[in-house]
């Protein structure tokens, strides 16, 4: 079973992103499953959300203490939020930022990790640029495509045609292609320095 | 066909295929996105032939459900929580009249303190009701509860409740089968009310009954009950002929054969808790579940039947009566009578506190050494409980508990994992 743990703010998708991960896995016939961290919503607030994803019926219900990737989808979460906690040593994160792991202050954090792991995507401006709106949670989506291996991109298209339509589902994917072409492209790049 | 979607979605889309003719809720808190979906069947058209009708409260939504029932009309609702409390005297008033309505319960803790959050004081709070209560495990049981629901109340004439997990199944999205509407319409026959307000013919219901016969009339309510005893595993094995998969029943035994230690409980809880049996099996705990489906009417009989062979049991419920302990090992303790079993009440899970395999394994390999308590509280901070005991024996004005509670605990925000 693969753990996957998105933290964001209200208003930047967090729970739509789990579950349109889940929907992308499901297009694939395996199993998943997505849930909120069930808080009071708020603009702005800190917001957790979950998804499972295995090759059988996922009976489980606890939130997800350990999981296997992270998603970040604001970086200023990280002074904020305890966003790494019980992530799997040499885990996959992907943060939306347009900085480097160093510069958020992660260097020692990571320094004996997988470096192709380890990616970072400027996913509000992709969202921004694509769908003119400030939404960073769908190309996100297609960045961990990349760097997670675990669904394909064209699920990830699949799961937004599902969630939206005509002009936004089409900005949306072009984003999330955008922004699973510069993961590649980051784990290409940390490969060879490696 | 397979698709995956929110449970609340699920649900609404069970409840359009059964042809429901009025629907009526209170679209504000606690309320889950299953009346909202089915609305928008109804604004769009595509669920036809159903009214749905916009109440001022909760009390409003059972008073009209009661109306469209008795008036011969296909009623659904759905609430949780406070809502489910504000309804009560027409809840009872519905099961009293005999009008086979439908609700969904999207379980949820009652205040105060005030808690958003998922366990089953709501529907548990209203056990003797009268109103038949089934307890679902995932979103496809939830869904597959709705079709079988309608045909049961309808059948016996009285009104059941689905009880399924606020958030934990009704804001979870995965996989479910969606039943064809020819399937839906192969198991669940049109509406034949047993009485019904017609002007042509007219009768009154709901007449005042003194000390002549009220005990009679009350104790065809408990009749009827057991005659929903006979027909849930019946409607479960038709449900499976037409449907192809097993949904329902009254009980539903996990890895029990050989079983030293079962675990009882009801609802989404189950899946964590078979996940933890089989790692404990692995290392060689003789343990399996019991997983209760019907809790109204209560399968006495086929919960003595699955522990027979056991050394002792736990029943792990997300209620607490206070004062006494547990509602549901209390229904169990009645069932196992004379029969010689330690058994153990835990509570948990209160007001959305996750339950987690670590803390079921630790608290399972306890029951199998005999080291629980009567009654249990899983993951309880005792430091925070006893502070705040401590602060009332040495002062009178201590003020709110509750804020007190949540400074101990240093909460900023509310949150779950």
């Amino acid at each position: 079973m693969f753990q996957v743990r998105i933290h964001g703010r209200g208003g930047q998708g967090v729970v739509t992103a789990a579950e349109m991960l889940s929907i992308a896995a499901f297009d694939e016939g395996r199993h998943a499953q997505a849930f909120p961290s069930f808080g009071s919503e708020r603009t702005g607030a800190p917001v957790v959300a979950f998804c499972r994803i295995a090759d059988k019926e996922i009976r489980l219900r606890e939130p997800i203490m350990a999981p296997d990737a992270i998603i970040i989808q604001d970086p200023t979460l990280l002074h904020q939020v305890d966003v790494f906690a019980g992530l799997k040593k040499d885990g996959y994160i992907l943060i939306n930022t347009t900085k480097t792991f160093e510069q958020l202050g992660l260097g020692d954090f990571v320094r004996d990790w997988h470096p192709e792991r380890l990616c970072t995507v400027a996913a509000t401006d992709l969202s921004i640029k694509h769908v003119g709106r400030p939404v960073p949670n769908v190309p996100l989506l297609g960045g961990f495509a990349a760097v997670s291996g675990i669904i394909k991109l064209e699920s990830v298209a699949m799961a937004i045609r599902d969630k939206f339509s005509g002009k936004i589902a089409e900005g949306n994917i072009a984003a999330a292609t955008e922004a699973y072409d510069i993961v590649v492209a980051e784990m290409k790049e940390a490969l060879t320095h490696a | 066909m397979l698709k995956q979607c929110e449970g609340s979605h699920a649900v609404a889309e069970a409840v359009a295929l059964c042809r429901p003719e009025v629907i009526c809720a209170y679209p504000i808190s606690p309320q889950t996105h299953i009346v909202e979906g089915i609305g928008e069947m109804v604004k769009e058209g595509s669920l036809k032939d159903c009214e749905f009708i916009n109440v001022e409260s909760e009390f409003a939504a059972m008073s009209v459900a009661i109306g469209s029932s008795a008036a011969g009309a296909r009623t659904y609702t759905a609430t949780a929580s406070q809502g489910l409390l504000y309804m009560v005297e027409a809840v009872y008033n519905a099961s009293g009249l005999g009008l086979p309505i439908v609700m969904t319960v999207a379980n949820r803790a009652i205040g105060a303190p005030i808690n958003i959050w998922n366990d089953h004081s709501d529907s548990l709070s209203q056990r003797d009701c009268g109103w038949v209560q089934l307890f679902a495990e995932t979103n496809q049981e939830a869904l597959d509860l709705h079709i079988q629901a309608f045909k049961l109340a309808e059948e016996i004439s009285l009104p059941v409740m689905v009880c399924m997990d606020g958030f934990i199944l009704t804001h979870a999205y995965e996989r479910v089968d969606m039943p064809t509407q020819e399937q839906v319409d192969a198991f669940l026959p049109p509406y034949e009310p047993r009485q019904v307000l017609d002007v042509n013919e007219p009768v009154s219901i709901g007449a005042m009954v003194g000390p002549e016969a009220f005990m009679e009339v009350r104790y065809l309510a408990h009749a009827k009950q057991m005659q929903a005893l006979e027909r849930i595993p019946q409607l479960a094995a038709e449900f499976k002929s037409v449907f192809g998969r097993d949904s329902g029943g009254l009980i539903r035994t996990y890895r029990t054969e050989d079983a030293e230690t079962i675990v009882i409980a009801m609802g989404s809880v189950l899946g964590t808790i078979k996940d933890t049996v089989d790692e404990m099996r692995d290392a060689g705990h003789k343990i399996g579940v019991l997983g209760i489906t019907s809790f109204r009417p209560f399968p006495l009989l086929e919960v003595a039947v699955a522990l027979k062979h056991c050394k002792r049991f736990v029943v792990l419920e997300k209620s607490l009566a206070v004062g006494i302990g547990g509602i549901v090992a209390t229904n169990v303790r009645m069932a196992v009578t004379g029969m010689g079993l330690k058994g153990y009440t835990v509570v948990a899970g209160l007001g959305g506190r996750a339950i987690t395999m670590k803390s079921l394994t630790g608290l399972f390999e306890k029951a199998g050494r005999d080291e629980l308590d009567l009654v249990n509280f899983l993951d309880l901070d005792w430091k925070v409980v006893n502070k705040q005991l401590e602060r009332e024996r040495e002062k009178r004005r201590t003020g709110p508990a509750a804020e007190a509670m949540l400074r101990d605990v240093g909460a900023v925000a509310a949150r779950n994992y």
